[in-house]
C-alpha cells in the first residue's frame, strides 16, 4: 500500500533535503513536518484499525503497530526538542546530524514492518549505522571513543545475529526446500518440520546478537559509554526507540520458538539474561559518579525487565509490552532533562552539581519526577507494568525470581535516589561569579520552551498510562501479547 | 569442479593465517581483499553447473565490494593517517598463528558434530566458514590498531558470508544485496571514524581509547 511506502520514503526524502540545505539555523525545522507526517500516518493506522502491507515482506501486525506507534510518538517529541537543542548548539554544523536522524526514523520504521528475518537484520544494522554519526556530534575525544566502541561492539553483535539468521534458515529448510524461507507467517505455519538443534543454536546467536543491540548484560558494555557521551537527545532516541526495535526482534524470535514448541528452551534463557541485566545495573548504579552513565545503567535494567517479562510468559508478556511503552516515555523525560542540566552546568559529574531545583526549576522538577516514574513508584505507568510482571511471577510460584526482582529494584531505587537527590537539592554552587549582595541566590534560569515541552508531555503521558489504560490500547496489547502466548 | 572449490576454500584459510601472522598493514589489507575475491568466486562453482544470472550477479557484487571497494577504502584510510605496521598486539604473532591453527581444528570439530543439510557440495565449506569467523573474532580481540580491528570485523563477516553460501538457493538476492550494502556502509563509517580518531588522538591505537570507565 502507498501509505507504507510514504512512511518509509518521506523521512529519507527529508534526509536528502537536510543534506542539501546550507542554512544551519533553518535545517532542524525539517525534522518537525516529517515527524508530524509520520505520526499522523501512524495514528491513522490506529484509528482506522488497518493493517497495511507493502510488497512481499513488509506488513504491519499488532505487535509492529505498538512499537511503530511508540517510536513515532517518541520521534515527534525528539524532533521538537532537537529544534531547541540545535538552536543552542548553533556553532556546530548539524547537516549530518539532522540527515542521520531522519534516516534513522526510516530504518526503524522498516524494522517494525519487516516480517522477513533477513530484512529485519538489514534494517537493524542500518539503524546502527544511522546512529553512529549521532553519537559523535560533539567531535571530542570522549565521544569518538564512545562511538568506536559502540560501532565495533554492536557490529560484532549484529554479525552474530546474521549467523543466527542463517542458522534459522538451515533449521527451516532441513526437511526440504520451502517456499519463501525466513518469512515469518510461513514459518509459523510449517514450524513442526524445523530441525530442533539448528533452531536452538539459532536462538542462542539471535539472543546474543539482538541482545547486544538491546544492551542486555553481559553485552551491555557499549551502553554507558555511548549514552554518557552522546547528547541527551540521542541517548533518548537510543534508549527509547532503538532498544524497542531490538526488543521487537527478540519478540519475533520468540514467536518462531513458540510455534516450533521450543518456548521451554527459550524462556529460561530470557529469564536468566533478564535478571542478570537487572543485577549488573544495580551493582553499577550504586556508587555511580556520572548521572548520564546512571541513566545508561537504568536502561540496562529496564531492558532486563522486558526480557524477564518475555521469559515469564502469560500475564508477564502483557506487562512487558506495557513496560515497553512506559519505559520509552519515562526515559525521554530523564534523558532530555539530563541534557538540559548538562548544558547548563557543563559537567556530568554528580559531585559538582547541586541545587538544580533552584537553578533550573522546570528541568529539576521534571528530572525528579522522571526518577520517581522510572523507579516504579505509583502513580506512574512503570509501576503498573512492573507490578503486572511481578504478579505473573508470583502466580507461577517463581519465588526466587520475585525475590531477586524486588531486591534489584530496591537497590536501584536507593542508588539512583542518592544521585538524584544530591543533584536537585541544596544550594547551587557559586562557581560562576555573582553580582550583587554576597550570599544572594542567583535567579532561576528561564529555559527555552522547546527543550521543556517534550519532557513535560512525555511525563504527562507516562502518568496517564499509570492511572488509566484506554480500552483500545488494552485490546491491542492483549492481541499482541497473544502472539507469543501471553494473556491478560 | 569440486577440486576448484576445495582450492578456493583452502586459500581462504591461508589468507586468514596470513592476516594473523603479518606485521605490515598493507599485507593484511591485501590478504583480506584476496579472501573477498575467493569468496566472491565461490558461489559460481559451488552448485555445479546450475548457473543462473542471480549467481553471477551476486559474485560480481561480492568481488567488487570485498575485493576492491572496501580494500581501496582501507588503503586510503591508512595512507591518510600514515600508519604502517601493527605494533605490540595483545598476543604475539607466532602465538596468534598457533591459536589460528587451533581454531581451524575447532572449526572442523564443531562442524562434524552438526547435522548438516545433505545438498552441500563441499565438506570443507562449513569448517572453513566457522574457523574464519573465529579467527576474525581473535583479531578483533587481540590487535591494538583500529584498522586491524576493522579487518577482524571483515573476516568475521566473510566467515558468516561463507556459511550463508549453503543457503544461496533459499535466500532471496535482495537480502544478500542488503547485507552486503550494510557491511560496506559499516566499513565506510568505520573508515571515516578512523580519520576523526587519528585527528583527535594523534594515534590509531586502541589503547588510547580508555578514557571512559565505570
Amino acid at each position: 500500500m502507498i501509505a507504507l511506502l510514504l512512511l518509509i520514503t518521506i523521512p529519507i526524502l527529508g534526509a536528502g533535503i537536510a543534506f542539501a540545505l546550507r542554512n544551519n539555523k533553518k535545517r532542524p525545522w525539517i525534522l518537525v513536518p516529517v515527524a508530524i507526517f509520520h505520526t499522523a500516518m501512524v495514528s491513522w493506522f490506529w484509528l482506522s484499525d488497518s493493517f497495511p502491507t507493502l510488497g512481499p515482506w513488509l506488513l504491519l501486525d499488532s505487535m509492529g503497530k505498538i512499537v511503530l506507534g511508540l517510536i513515532s510518538v517518541l520521534f515527534l517529541g525528539a524532533s521538537l526538542y532537537a529544534v531547541g537543542y540545535l538552536r543552542q548548539r548553533s556553532e556546530r554544523n548539524n547537516r549530518i546530524f539532522v540527515a542521520s536522524l531522519l534516516f534513522f526514523l526510516s530504518a526503524v520504521t522498516v524494522v517494525t514492518l519487516s516480517h522477513h528475518f533477513g530484512l529485519l537484520w538489514v534494517s537493524l544494522e542500518a539503524t546502527t549505522l544511522a546512529s553512529a554519526p549521532l553519537l559523535y556530534f560533539n567531535h571530542n575525544q570522549r565521544s569518538l571513543e564512545a562511538t568506536w566502541k559502540y560501532l565495533i561492539i554492536c557490529s560484532v553483535g549484529i554479525a552474530l545475529a546474521l549467523l543466527g539468521t542463517f542458522f534459522l534458515a538451515v533449521s527451516e529448510t532441513a526437511a526440504g526446500p520451502v517456499e519463501n524461507p525466513l518469512f515469518l507467517p510461513t514459518m509459523l505455519h510449517h514450524s513442526s518440520s524445523f530441525s530442533v538443534p539448528w533452531l536452538r543454536a539459532s536462538f542462542i546467536f539471535l539472543l546474543v546478537g539482538y541482545g547486544t543491540k538491546m544492551g542486555l548484560a553481559p553485552m551491555h558494555t557499549w551502553k554507558p559509554d555511548a549514552y554518557g557521551e552522546a547528547p541527551g537527545l540521542v541517548g533518548f532516541l537510543l534508549s527509547g526507540v532503538l532498544t524497542s526495535c531490538a526488543f521487537l526482534a527478540l519478540f519475533r524470535v520468540l514467536q518462531v520458538c513458540q510455534a516450533a514448541q521450543q518456548a521451554d528452551f527459550a524462556r529460561p534463557l530470557f529469564i536468566l539474561i533478564g535478571l542478570l541485566s537487572m543485577g549488573v545495573a544495580a551493582v553499577f548504579m550504586v556508587g555511580q559518579q556520572d548521572y548520564k552513565r546512571m541513566l545508561a545503567y537504568s536502561s540496562v535494567e529496564h531492558m532486563g525487565i522486558l526480557t524477564l517479562g518475555l521469559g515469564l510468559g502469560g500475564l508477564a508478556i502483557y506487562g512487558a509490552l506495557l513496560h515497553l511503552l512506559s519505559n520509552g516515555l519515562a526515559k525521554g523525560v530523564l534523558f532530555l532533562t539530563a541534557g538540559n542540566i548538562h548544558r547548563h552546568y557543563g559537567s556530568k559529574s554528580v559531585s559538582s552539581i547541586q541545587g538544580v531545583f533552584r537553578r533550573l526549576p522546570v528541568s529539576g522538577v521534571l528530572f525528579m519526577a522522571g526518577f520517581i516514574a522510572i523507579t516504579g513508584s505509583p502513580p506512574f505507568g512503570i509501576f503498573v507494568s512492573e507490578f503486572t510482571i511481578l504478579r505473573s511471577a508470583m502466580s507461577d510460584g517463581r519465588w526466587t525470581v520475585v525475590a531477586l526482582f524486588l531486591g534489584f529494584l530496591a537497590l536501584i531505587f536507593v542508588g539512583m535516589g542518592r544521585i538524584v537527590l544530591s543533584m536537585t537539592l541544596g544550594e547551587p554552587a557559586g562557581n560562576q561569579p555573582q553580582r550583587g549582595v554576597e550570599g544572594a541566590t542567583r535567579a532561576p534560569v528561564i529555559e527555552p520552551w522547546l527543550t521543556i515541552l517534550t519532557p513535560c508531555l512525555l511525563l504527562v503521558s507516562v502518568f496517564l498510562l499509570g492511572i488509566y489504560i484506554p480500552s483500545w490500547l488494552d485490546r491491542s496489547l492483549q492481541v499482541a501479547a497473544a502472539l507469543v502466548g501471553g494473556h491478560r | 569442479m569440486d577440486h576448484l572449490v576445495q582450492i578456493i576454500l583452502i586459500s581462504v584459510i591461508l589468507t586468514n593465517l596470513a592476516i594473523l601472522g603479518s606485521h605490515p598493514l598493507n599485507t593484511c589489507i591485501r590478504a583480506v581483499a584476496l579472501q573477498g575475491v575467493a569468496l566472491g568466486v565461490l558461489p559460481i562453482f559451488l552448485h555445479g553447473r546450475e548457473w543462473s544470472y542471480h549467481t553471477f550477479l551476486i559474485s560480481f557484487m561480492i568481488i567488487g565490494l570485498k575485493g576492491f571497494l572496501i580494500p581501496t577504502l582501507l588503503f586510503r584510510a591508512i595512507r591518510d593517517v600514515a600508519v604502517r605496521k601493527e605494533q605490540d598486539p595483545l598476543i604475539g604473532f607466532t602465538a596468534s598463528l598457533l591459536l589460528g591453527g587451533g581454531l581451524v581444528g575447532l572449526g572442523f570439530a564443531v562442524s562434524s558434530g552438526l547435522p548438516l543439510p545433505a545438498e552441500i557440495k563441499s565438506s570443507l565449506l562449513v569448517p572453513v566458514a566457522l574457523s574464519t569467523l573465529m579467527m576474525g573474532l581473535l583479531v578483533i580481540v587481540t590487535r591494538a590498531k583500529i584498522l586491524t580491528q576493522t579487518l577482524g570485523y571483515l573476516m568475521l563477516e566473510n566467515g558468516i558470508f561463507a556459511f550463508g553460501l549453503i543457503l544461496t538457493k533459499e535466500l532471496p538476492w535482495l537480502i544478500e544485496m542488503g547485507v552486503s550494502l550494510d557491511i560496506f556502509a559499516g566499513i565506510f563509517v568505520m573508515g571515516t571514524l578512523m580519520g576523526h580518531i587519528h585527528e583527535e588522538f594523534n594515534s590509531l591505537s586502541v589503547r588510547k581509547l580508555s578514557n571512559l570507565k565505570g
